[in-house]
Parts: C-alpha cells; structure tokens; sequence
C-alpha cells in the first residue's frame, strides 16, 4: 500500500540535504564573497597572511558556490561591440602589395610595367600590367606567394586567388582564408579585451563571443560604460627589444638605458632589457602558429616593410645573442637570433606545445585591435539602482513567500504544511541548483523565483484536489492517498512540461536578463516537481506511518 | 476548519452561452487589435533603438525644465516622465528621460548622451545618472525579430506537444486559447501605453507557459472522464471536468495572484510592467482555459471511441512511484 522503499527514502533526503548545503554559501554572501576572493588571490601568488586569514572566513569544507549577481542588481557595465572584421583585408592586402611589387617587377621583360589601381574593392589589389600577353606568366608568379590555409574547414587551399581581367591582374583572399582571417580575427579581438579588463582587476568580467563578428562585454562594479570603452580603447604595447642579461634578482639596477621586466610564464625570471625597441607591436602585420623545420610548434611571424628592415639590419648584426618579445612589460618570450632574418617574416621556435604556440601568436596579435570597434548597445547601472532593486525584490518575495505559505495552510490544514516545508525547500534547491552551476540571478530572475513560489504548489494543489476527491469516494485514506498522488501525476507532468519548453525556448532565444528569468523559471519547474511529487509525499507517508489514521481530512 | 474558495461539489453549465463566451472575447480581440493598429505599443529602446537616462535627485523633479534643457540640444524625439513608486524614499525624486535614436547613426553615440548629462546637470546639480541604456537601430531590429520568433516558436513547440499527447482538437483548442491571451496583453500593453520591452517578451511566454498549464490540466480531466462515461454527451463531460478541476484552477491562480501582487506592489518600478503583465495574464489565462479551449474543443468535437488504444492514448506516466 502506501510506502517508500529505503533507499528512495535516502536518496530523496540525501538530494535535498546536497540542494542546502549547496545553497547556504548565499545565505553569507559578503563573508563567502571575501573567502573566495581570498582564495583566489592565493592562487595567483598572493599568499599572504591577510588573504590566508580572509579565506579562513569561511570553512574550506563548506561548498562556497554563489549565485553572481547579474548587472541590474550589483551595478556595473554592459557593451555589445561589432568587430568590423572587414578591416583586417584592407590591412592585409596593403601589407601583400610590396611583395608582388617587388616579384613582378623582377619580371618586368615578361609583364612590362605594373600600376596599381586604385579603389578597388575592399581585399582586392586591382595591379594594371602593360604587357597583356605576360598575365599568365604573372598571374603564376603570383600564386607563388599563395600560404595554405591553417584552419580546419579551409585545408587543402590556399589564402589568395588570382585572376587576370583584360590588362588587370586581380588578387583577391580567398574564401577559405577570409573566413580563417575572420576567425582570428574575432579572437584576437576577444584575447585583447579579455587581457585589458583583466588588468583592471574587476570581478567576473563575462566577454564572449556572440554570433558571427559580436562581443559582448559585461564588467560588475565598473563606473559607466564610457570608462569601460576607454579601458577597451587603448591598445596593448608589443615591443621586439635586445636583451643584455638574464637575471634572478628583480630589484636589480638595470642600468642607463636599460630596463628590467619579469619574464610572463617563469616565476622569478627577469630580463635586463635595452629601452629602445628594434621593432614595436605596430609593424607586426601577423602572427601564426605554426611548425619548424623539425617538425616542433613554433610562431611565424611578419612585419611590415619598415619594421622588416629594422629587425632584419639587427638580426644580421646579432646573430647569437637574444632578444625579447615584450608584451605590456612582461616578456613573453626570448630568443636567441639564429640567422639574419630578412624578408620581415620570422619564426619563433622554442619549447612550445602546440598550445603554447597557438596561445603566444594569439598574444603576439593581440598587442592592438586588430580591427574597429563599433558599439551598438551600451548599458550602464549604477550600484544604487541595483541595491534598490534587491532591496524591493527581498521584501516582495518574503511577502509573497509568507501569503503563500498561510494561504495553504488555511486551504489545506495539515497537508498544507506539508506542502509547506516543501515550498521552502523548494525555494533552496532553487539557489542551489543555481549556485552550482553559477549562474547569474537577475531582476527579472528574482520575478521567476517570486512566480515559482506561486505556482509551485500547483503540483501539490492538484494532488491534494485529487485526495479530496478520492476520500469522497471512501476507498480508505491509504488508498486515496495513493490514487490522488497516481492520478494526478499525468496532469503535473503535462503542465509543467509545457511550462518547461516555454523556459527552454526564452533560453534559448533570450539574453542577459531574459536569460536569468528563463533559467530560474526552468529550474524552479524542475525543483517544485521534485519536491510536489517525492518530498511531500514522503512527508505524508512518514506521518501516515505514525499515526495510522482512519479518516483523514485534506 | 477550511478555507473553502469553491464548494466541494459545483455543477455550473458553462456551455449554456457558448456564443456569449466566444462572443465576449472576439469583442475583446478586436478591441485589443484595433489599438494595436490605431495607437500601436509604446516600444522602449530595446525595439525602436535610443538611449534612456534614469536620473535620481533630492530636488523634486521639474520635467518642464529639464525638456527646455533638453530641447536646446535638439537630440529629436525625448519623452521625460517622473517615476513614482512607494519604495521610494522622500529624497528620492526618479525621472526617466528617453531620446529616440539619432538619424544616420548605425551605433550608439556617447557624445548624445554626454551632452544630455551636463545640460541635466547645469539644471539639477546633484542629480545622479544611476542607469543609462543605449541600443543602436542595428540591434533593436534584430531583438524585435528574435522576440516576435521566440513567441511564435513557443506557440508552435506547445502546439506539437499537445498534439502529440491529445489529440489535435485538444491542440487547436490550447494554442487558441494561447493566441487569445497574447493577443489581448499586447491589446492591454497597446491601450495603456505601457511601454513594451525585453523584458515584457519574457512575460509574454511566461504567459503561453502559464494560460498552457491551465489549460492542459482541463483537458487532462476531459480525456480521462472521456474514456470514464464513454455515452456521456461531450458537452456534459466536458462541464463535468471543468467543475472538478474548478478548485483547483481557482487555488492555482490565487496562490500565483498572491505572489504576483506582492511583486507588483513591492517589486519597484523596474520591473513593474514586466509583473504587470505576468498578472493580466494569469487572469486571461484562467478565463481562456475555460472559456476558450473548452469552448473551442466542443465546437471541434472530439474522437469518442477510445476502445481501440492509440499510442497517445492513456496515461503513460501514471505508473511512475515515489
């Protein structure tokens, strides 16, 4: 008849005892806040004994997940900048001209006098040839200066394609490599934001990608969005600078002339480095992974023409002896020069993974934005607003929470407050759920939690409704118990799956606040049902054990 | 003693006027269309682009003098309008100004919006920005989309699921009763000039979730009591099912209405239009599911031989235990 084995028995206790623990941490938010904090700041280096005692705050056994706070409730910045990717073919096709210049010019008894023409369509060099019978001959000098392209969808082809049109020989990038160029050029965009705002040390910055050329910028605490673009704004300074000596020691004189920088990846490392730059991050013109001769991960990169003459005059002087790659004063990297490196294009070769290859031509590139951006949302909430807003939603949702809870209690009596402990608990494994994956609770999330108060006895309202019938009928109280939780499970599952596309479509479509509201509505889909349909029953069965009543009044 | 909202046992006909139901909110339908297309929503920035300011002063809000502050920088279309709200304190004086998006302008422009501050502040020197949202026209379009998307997407998932678990009756009846609440919060949305954003596209699909489980708890009853008095004239079952489950739709919908109320009250202005329709909605949704699909569902008719099981036949969770 009416009972619940064992180990169900356990494990829905042992869910719902998870669900707390996992949800306490926001009961203590500041003090779980500065314990993380701490913890983190540890493990960046920091090990002092203040953050060793801010991180005794809270007991390192306890789960200190929280739920973030989204922007409209702690304060701070949103953009949503468009990377305008198309940039980077004009850059890279100015940065091709001189090499075909130079090729074609070479052949100049073939393909007689070459002009560029102007205005010609964005990634496209348009170059007039006097001698129409060479174009075919120019047309495969050309494609001698054609890369494979390095990326997963465009294997097999090349980066430029080229075509002659009458007297005019077209070079255009090739698909493949727009869409690779595209690629890195979005991340590229999103490492030099990423590092930016790192720098200023704000907690939980969120930039993502969104969409094709999208970033979306979120930063908790900060002024206004206007200082967030100025952060955003200022370019990263990429420097190539001769090393004089390696050293321990940072507080070491670097001497007249000199400076000392810490190495980027070798704690205690430090170089003494000359202050005037061979080459700075502006005449870099790309930078990819790639292989060495060997077959080991390496860095290709290239200058343009100026900076390819000064870093090939100081190559071929100092073959031998290192020098850095700097990066915001930390050097990324020091090499020693193997060879007098002309042509502006280089490689980096080390003992990289190929992760760390990859990683250091994305920070290579990454000195300045490779392309504009341009804003097309911008928000910023003051931190008064949003306490404001947490302020009002705290009361509204006790409020609701406690007319809620007296309104079952006066419906349904005894049975009411069963399904009363399972609303607060309800209310827990909400948080919980959500401090576990930490997700983000928004104003309009806080409306899903207020609404899942309210239909969150729904489940119960229906089985309860379904007993009431069920005793009319006068099978036992066992048996209409039973029935009532067996007949009106159909109806709960359908409502609340229904209920539960909805959430996942606003998910799905939504964003930032929606977003929070669609995920509190879904997870509190979830919890009610689990508590309606295990938790209360449990609680019914376990009281029914007790006191084996004849009659019972729902 | 209990608190009773509906006695034990109701037996109302709620079919005696079918063509009065039906009639009332093809009324109510067209109204709301009618200043849908006359007076249209009052879209914020998130659909129509623009840049919307909430400023916060002790002074009391002057709104004649801040449009003349406005007005001499010729920004275009500004709305200002003070805020009014319990939880605010006396200091506390809450104007929104919104400034429509500039011509020509693919992105947001910070000068707009620098200029604006320092002519508010010149008036009201201790006003305080404390949120200041831009969306560039590029975006709003794409939102409007990916809202008006999302809505019909719902409709339609909602509409498969039903089908698929009923009958497609019983789907036609749900997703009109669904059409008939979105329809008349956008008519309220129109007709009270509320302004309609992001956040009211949440509501409304909250709405489709909510008038749904309504709905889908009727029917439930119908398609057990179907298969129960299989003689039973559709009209008398279909009665007979809206009067057991009235209860229960009643506790239902008050208990939300609670919480909703107190978030309307108490919940602040930022949220307030997002509640408000979440409210109006819970109501339309009671009514629908009773008066809409029900109806809608005896003027369709249904499938009476049951005999012959189908696989959407039944109750394949009923089995499940705890």
């Amino acid at each position: 008849m009416l009972q619940v084995d064992l180990w169900k028995r356990v494990l829905i206790w042992a869910t719902v005892v998870v669900g707390l623990l996992l949800a306490m941490p926001n009961a203590f938010y500041s003090r779980v806040e500065t314990h993380n904090d701490a913890v983190k700041a540890i493990e960046a280096g920091f090990d002092t004994t203040e953050n060793r005692d801010l991180a005794a705050g809270w007991p390192s056994y306890l789960p200190s997940g929280l739920v973030n706070l989204g922007l409209d409730l702690r304060g701070g910045a949103h953009l949503l900048a468009e990377v305008q990717v198309q940039d980077v073919y004009e850059a890279r096709m100015e940065s091709l001209w001189p090499e075909v210049r130079d090729l074609l010019r070479d052949a100049r008894d073939e393909v007689g006098t070459i002009r560029l023409q102007p205005n010609a369509p964005l990634g496209e060099l348009r170059i007039k040839i006097s001698e129409p019978a060479g174009m075919n001959r120019a047309i495969e000098l050309v494609r001698t200066l054609a890369q494979p392209v390095v990326s997963l969808t465009g294997a097999g082809s090349t980066d430029l394609e080229v075509r002659g049109e009458d007297d005019v020989l077209v070079i255009t990038l090739s698909e493949a490599e727009r869409q690779a160029l595209d690629d890195r050029t979005m991340q590229q965009s999103l490492e030099i934001i990423r590092r930016r705002i790192d720098e200023v040390g704000t907690r939980e910055p969120t930039i993502q990608r969104q969409g094709f050329d999208r970033i979306l910028i979120q930063v908790p605490g900060i002024g206004s969005a206007a200082e967030l673009k100025e952060i955003i704004g200022t370019t990263a300074q990429l420097t190539f600078q001769p090393v004089v000596s390696r050293t321990s020691d940072g507080s070491e004189r670097p001497g007249v002339g000199n400076e000392i920088l810490p190495a980027l990846d070798q704690e205690g490392v430090y170089y003494i480095l000359e202050q005037a730059p061979v080459v700075t991050g502006e005449d870099l013109t790309n930078a990819q992974p790639a292989f060495d001769q060997n077959g080991r991960p390496a860095v290709n990169f290239s200058f343009n023409p100026s900076g390819a003459r000064r870093f090939g005059d100081y190559t071929a002087n100092n073959i031998g002896s290192p020098f850095a790659i700097v990066l915001d004063d930390e050097v990324i990297s020091a090499p020693v020069i193997q060879a007098h490196i002309a042509g502006g294009s280089g490689i980096i070769t080390g003992s990289f993974t190929v992760e760390e290859s990859t990683q250091l031509a994305v920070l290579l590139r990454a000195g300045a934005l490779p392309a504009k951006l341009v804003f097309l949302e911008e928000r910023t909430i003051g931190p008064e607003l949003g306490q404001d807003s947490i302020d009002a939603g705290k009361i509204a949702t006790m409020v609701a929470f406690v007319a809620v809870l007296v309104f079952m209690a006066l419906s349904y009596g005894l049975f009411g407050l069963f399904a009363n402990v399972a609303l607060i608990l309800n209310i827990a494994l909400i948080f919980g759920l959500l401090s576990m994956i930490g997700a983000t609770l928004t104003l309009p999330g806080i409306a899903g939690i207020v609404l899942t108060v309210g239909m969150a006895v729904d489940a119960n309202v229906l089985v309860f409704e379904r007993i009431r019938e069920e005793v009319r009928t006068a099978r036992g109280p066992a048996r209409a118990i039973e029935l009532g939780y067996e007949k009106a499970l159909s109806a709960i599952v359908d409502a609340n799956i229904t209920t539960f596309i909805t959430a996942v479509i606003l998910y799905v479509m939504g964003s930032g606040p929606v977003r929070g509201f669609a995920v509190t509505l879904g997870f509190g889909i979830l919890t009610s049902v689990f508590t309606a349909i295990f938790v209360t029953r449990l609680l019914i069965v376990i009281w029914f054990e007790r006191r084996r009543p004849k009659t019972i009044e729902v | 003693m209990r608190l009773r909202l509906v006695p034990q046992q109701t037996n109302f006909d709620f079919f005696s006027r079918p063509v009065l139901w039906l009639g009332i909110s093809a009324f109510l339908i067209l109204l709301a269309l009618g200043s849908f297309g006359l007076r249209g929503l009052n879209y914020g920035i998130d659909f129509r682009g623009g840049t919307t300011i909430r400023t916060e002063s002790a002074q009391p809000v002057d709104v004649g003098a801040y449009r003349d502050a406005l007005a001499a920088l010729e920004l275009g279309d500004v709305v200002i309008s003070e805020v009014f709200d319990p939880n605010f304190g006396p200091e506390q004086n809450v104007a929104m100004i919104r400034i429509g998006a500039q011509d020509g302008e693919e992105a947001v422009s910070t000068e707009v919006i620098e200029t604006a501050e320092a002519a508010l502040l010149e008036i009201s020197p201790d006003i305080k920005f404390v949120s200041v949202e831009s969306v560039g026209p590029k975006v709003s379009g794409e939102l409007i989309r990916t809202a008006a998307i999302a809505v019909a997407l719902a409709i339609g998932a909602v509409l498969v699921y039903i089908w698929l678990r009923f009958e497609w009756q019983f789907a036609v009846g749900a997703v009109v009763a669904l059409v008939h609440d979105v329809v008349l919060t956008i008519g309220v949305f129109s007709e009270l000039q509320i302004r309609f954003d992001l956040a009211i596209i949440a509501a409304l699909l909250t709405i489709v979730g909510y008038s749904l489980n309504d709905t889908v708890v009727v029917f439930d009853r119908v398609r057990e009591n179907l298969i129960k008095y299989k003689s039973k004239d559709l009209k008398e079952v279909l009665n007979l099912s809206i009067n057991e489950t009235l209860s229960r739709t009643f506790m239902t919908s008050l208990t939300t209405l609670l919480a909703l109320i107190a978030l309307l009250v108490l919940g602040g202005d930022v949220i307030r239009g997002f509640v408000f329709a979440m409210t109006w909605g819970v109501i339309v949704g009671t009514y629908s599911s009773i008066f809409v699909a029900s109806v809608m569902l005896l003027r369709l008719g249904v499938k009476r031989d049951w005999s012959k099981p189908t696989d959407t036949t039944g109750n394949q969770f009923g089995d499940i235990d705890a």
